[in-house]
């Protein structure tokens, strides 16, 4: 047990490569956010035929992880806050997709 | 309560003695001054010990114990001859809807609570848990919730659609009254309760273990309470939506179980469920944690493959979660469903096998002592096996759909419940008392005790079996004289009952003459049990810090490590130490200052908001309003207190020797 | 108000954080474990309310449906707000983390701004569609929209007031602990709240019924 008044202070030393490449990034991930959920907007406007529920899911879930992984730090923060953040996430869209199926949910037309 | 508090100097055993140094704060802190060092019943009320929380969780648990035996004890009176009389039909479904879930929210639960509560810091070194507030505010939030679902028996009857409560038939058109509202709500209270508990307890398996104590060395009770406090934090948020639904369909006439709308009645099956299997493992792994401490203790060897048995025990709390349509077999899920789920089902027997292979083995060429603690611990080998066997039968969907709601099933779950879930807390009971306590409770009243729950459990539970085959449907306030047979076995069931009771009042009459009792040989030594795990390594009871000095953990098992080793001359297995011995080392080497967190009045506060938000549900909206302003003030008050009174607080100043050490444990 | 409950406890005391990194196993702070945690809790939350959505979508016997009551490009704008909020939120988090409390306390409140008009944005998207004829009993579809939108309301509401309440106390000096971590913490939540509506945003408006 070492003492803690030091810690207070010299805390969040994994929080300190953030400081290196300045707010610019997330502005960055900002106008990425933007775009894609433009081209999510776009693509209800368009018929793309059976491309487009697919393409929707994979574009809903790049905001997602990159909100996650550069907005919430996870990229950069300690691997059990992935383990404890996904397994959830995993587990209620295994356990809620086993549900819908149950109704036949996916084999509606 | 201690804010800071100076260990004991001297050595004089067992421990107790010695009363520390109380330092107390000289001003406010937060917005009102906080509780300092109460005496008498503030100091359990506005505690933040997590062992005062875990026994005042067991007390209530213990007492809903009470409630909910009386309740099963009505429902075999009116069942022990045909056409009874004791109840009515509507107060028959109470009756029975009420049972299951005193048992199973407000004693199971609970008490696997009370139990985590106080002995997972304990066995990881640790001196509370991670969130000690927060602690408190599970505990009286439960108590809220508990107090609030029993409130409806007051204020126009308790709730009646058994405790899945099925949508539709759980909606304000079938149950008009308000008792489903109050259990909905009392539920929804429990479950914030159990899930800040959750993520309190996890917090501290991850982060508070002692240093050497990697996961791996964690003793296995701790490692099943990990288990269940994952599947608590990733169900309770399931059974919280299924909750909102009913009460928002009830309240505000949502339309998600009105099948006139188009409403599919198996919705609430399913979120009920996918909450339900899970919950079924929360209640009986910390049972499996608590045999699988009493059993190596008490066979003198190690636990058998202790890394597969917490293996196992994630793995059925894995599993556990791809299951939950078997208890829908019936219900027309189609025969993919059905077969996914069955298979799925068959499955999850073998890490349950895994356990009970592992307990069998531990026992294998033991020097077994037979102690009430390890006899329940036995009882719930043999008890849960029996129940685990009948549950296969489940398993098989063909064979399923004969049994299902029938007593059969009412059979198989009193048998895992009730040999699984509660012999093991029974189990708990004897072995950790003299920790607890400090006093051994009557080994001949245990033992009649044991006995009368064996014999009561499998008279009362046993024909249950027979009576579910010949085809006695569960939830049956009568039955005609017309079949003999099932007039006779569910005379022999409540017969069973009267041995139940009986062998639950001799553990009352053991508690109570253990505490009466000036016999100095009920007082505890401090190893009783030739233990093994690290909880056994404080004082009995413990003082309000735990460990003098934070162990250093080198092994499985330290404190069997430290009181034994192998002698290379002999090859043979030599006690090098006592209990008395390592305590007093540890004692040498005591910390200075140790800087416990601080009483408070938050936790309480936040709680009591909660019932009347609930009562604004139900009643009045304007009592939404008046819980939510507790409530948010409750929460400010707790936000700007910090955890530890800061040490210029404190008079006479804090010891500013240099060696000041905050243990936050 | 189970969420509320524990979201206001996981931010905004500091039980034992004291900077919190130092003295706990793995070196990691116990209130952002619990905050993790509590986040992961909360996606089979919003799971269940999402699914139930999905179950019953075009199952509606009476009343509008989803294409009669949506306006695509106005939720578009208060989606692109809601998530313009994050960027905020997290350059508070970054100036937090720099010291530079004044400039975390602006864009925190420029993230409540924002996020009070995503909700007033909602609250006014309600009353159009009450106005065509959906309401909360009307059918399936009313009940199971207005619980999963109002339940990520009732979020960002959670999440504003705990913003505002951080930088009140901030301007008093009240926050118990590492000043950086709880704004850190009120960040992670007010993300967790802005991918929901990813989510919601995509699986319910933007897949034609």
């Amino acid at each position: 047990m070492s003492t803690t008044v030091e810690h207070a202070t010299t805390g969040h030393d994994s929080h300190d490569e953030h400081a290196g490449h300045g707010n610019s990034h997330y502005y960055l991930v900002a106008l990425a956010l933007a775009i894609l959920t433009g081209l999510e907007v776009l693509l209800s406007y368009v018929d793309i035929g059976k491309a487009f529920l697919p393409l929707l899911m994979i574009l809903m879930m790049i905001k997602f992880v990159m909100v996650v992984l550069e907005f919430m730090h996870l990229r950069k923060d300690a691997k059990l806050f992935h383990y404890l953040f996904w397994s959830g996430f995993l587990l209620a869209i295994a356990v809620y997709i086993g549900f819908l199926a149950t109704f036949k949910f996916f084999l509606q037309p | 309560m201690a804010i800071i508090e100076q260990p004991r100097t001297d050595v004089a055993l067992p421990a107790g003695a010695g009363a520390p140094a109380y330092v107390t704060p000289k001003q406010a802190a937060g917005m009102f001054a906080r509780p300092v060092a109460p005496k008498g019943w503030r100091d359990w009320v506005f505690t933040v010990d997590h062992k005062k929380i875990g026994i005042m969780y067991g007390v209530v648990a213990f007492v809903f114990f009470l409630i909910g035996g009386i309740e099963a004890g009505l429902i075999r009176l009116q069942l022990a001859a045909p056409n009874g009389k004791v109840l009515s039909a509507d107060q028959y479904n109470q009756m029975f809807t009420m049972h299951a879930t005193t048992m199973v929210f407000l004693f199971v639960m609970p008490m696997a609570a009370a139990f985590a509560n106080y002995f997972v810091p304990l066995q990881i070194g640790a001196r509370d848990v991670a969130f000690p507030r927060m602690n408190a505010f599970s505990l009286w939030t439960f108590v809220a919730g508990a107090i609030f679902v029993n409130l409806s028996w007051f204020l126009g009857g308790g709730a009646d659609g058994g405790w899945f409560m099925y949508a539709p038939n759980s909606t304000k058109m079938f149950s008009p009254g308000h008792g489903v509202d109050f259990w909905a709500f009392g539920l929804q209270i429990t479950g914030i309760a159990s899930l800040v508990g959750a993520i309190n307890l996890i917090v501290t398996c991850i982060n508070m273990r002692a240093p050497g104590m990697s996961l791996f060395k964690m003793p296995i009770f701790t490692w099943m309470v990990m288990v269940v406090q994952f599947l608590l934090v990733f169900a309770m948020p399931v059974i919280t939506v299924a909750l909102f639904l009913l009460s928002f369909s009830r309240g505000f006439g949502g339309a998600f179980f009105d099948v006139k709308q188009g409403a599919d009645p198996l919705l609430w099956q399913h979120l009920f469920w996918i909450f339900g299997h899970p919950e079924v493992y929360i209640l009986v792994l910390p049972s499996f944690g608590i045999v699988s401490e009493v059993l190596p203790v008490f066979s003198r060897k190690p636990l058998f493959g202790y890394k597969f048995v917490a293996i196992s025990g994630a793995a059925i709390g894995f599993v556990g979660w791809g299951v939950w349509a078997h208890h829908m077999f019936a219900s027309g899920l189609g025969p993919i469903s059905v077969l996914v789920f069955s298979m799925a089902t068959m499955m999850i027997a073998v890490p349950t096998g895994v356990k009970i292979i592992n307990w069998t083995l531990t026992m294998w060429g033991g020097k077994l002592k037979f102690t009430t603690a390890m006899l329940f611990a036995i009882g719930l080998i043999i008890e849960f096996t029996i129940g685990g066997l009948s549950g296969v039968t489940h398993a098989v969907a063909p064979s399923d759909t004969q049994q299902t709601d029938t007593y059969y099933i009412v059979a198989h779950f009193h048998y895992v419940l009730f040999g699984g879930a509660i012999f093991g807390l029974f189990s708990g009971f004897y072995y950790w008392w003299p920790k607890v306590f400090g006093r051994l409770l009557n080994e001949a009243w245990g033992k009649a005790n044991f006995w009368l729950m064996v014999i009561g459990m499998n008279l009362t539970f046993g024909p249950m079996h027979i009576i579910g085959l010949q085809g006695q449907p569960r939830r049956m306030y009568q039955y005609d004289e017309s079949n003999v047979h099932t007039r006779f076995w569910n005379a022999i069931s409540t017969i069973g009952v009267f041995f139940l009771t009986i062998g639950i009042l001799c553990f009352i009459v053991n508690v109570v003459i253990t505490h009466r009792s000036k016999n100095p040989k009920v007082k505890a030594p401090l190893d009783p049990w030739d233990a093994r795990s690290l909880e056994w390594m404080t004082s009995s009871p413990p003082a309000a810090h735990n460990f003098d000095a934070i162990p250093t953990v080198h092994e499985l098992d330290e404190f069997f490590h430290r009181k034994y080793a192998v002698d290379h001359d002999t090859d043979e297995i030599k006690q090098i130490a006592t209990a008395e011995d390592i305590m007093a080392e540890q004692m040498a080497h005591a910390e200075k200052d140790i800087h416990l967190p601080s009483p408070s009045y938050w936790p309480l506060v936040v709680s009591i908001a909660l019932p009347i938000i609930g009562f604004g549900v139900i009643y009045s909206h304007i009592f939404i309003a008046v819980g939510a302003a507790v409530a948010i003030m409750g929460i400010f008050g707790w936000s700007m207190e910090p955890s530890v009174a800061p040490k210029d607080d404190f008079e006479p100043p804090a010891p500013t020797d240099g060696n000041i050490k905050e243990l936050t444990a | 108000m189970s969420t509320a409950a524990v979201a206001e406890h996981g931010t905004s005391h500091d039980d034992h954080g004291h900077g919190g990194h130092g003295h706990t196993s793995t070196g990691l702070s116990n209130n952002k474990l619990a905050m993790w945690l509590f986040l992961g809790s909360e996606c089979l939350l919003f799971g269940g309310l999402i699914s139930t959505y999905m179950l019953y979508r075009g199952r509606h016997v009476k009343g509008p449906g989803p294409d009669q009551v949506f306006s695509i490009p106005y939720t578009s704008v208060s989606s692109f707000v809601l998530l313009m909020s994050s960027l905020t939120m997290v350059l508070a988090v970054a100036e937090a983390q720099k010291k530079n409390i004044d400039k975390a306390k602006l864009w925190m409140t420029v993230t409540a701004v924002l996020g009070a008009t995503f909700v007033g944005g909602q609250i006014f998207e309600f009353t159009e569609f009450y106005r065509k004829g959906l309401g909360y009993t009307t059918s399936l579809f009313g009940s199971s929209f207005y619980t999963l939108t109002g339940f990520h309301g009732v979020h960002v509401t959670v999440g504003i007031i705990m913003l505002m309440a951080v930088v009140g106390m901030l301007r008093v000096d009240k926050v118990p602990g590492d000043k950086a971590e709880v704004i850190e913490l009120v960040g992670l939540y007010w993300h967790f709240v802005d991918v929901v509506w990813i989510l919601i945003f995509t699986l319910v408006y933007l897949i034609p019924a």
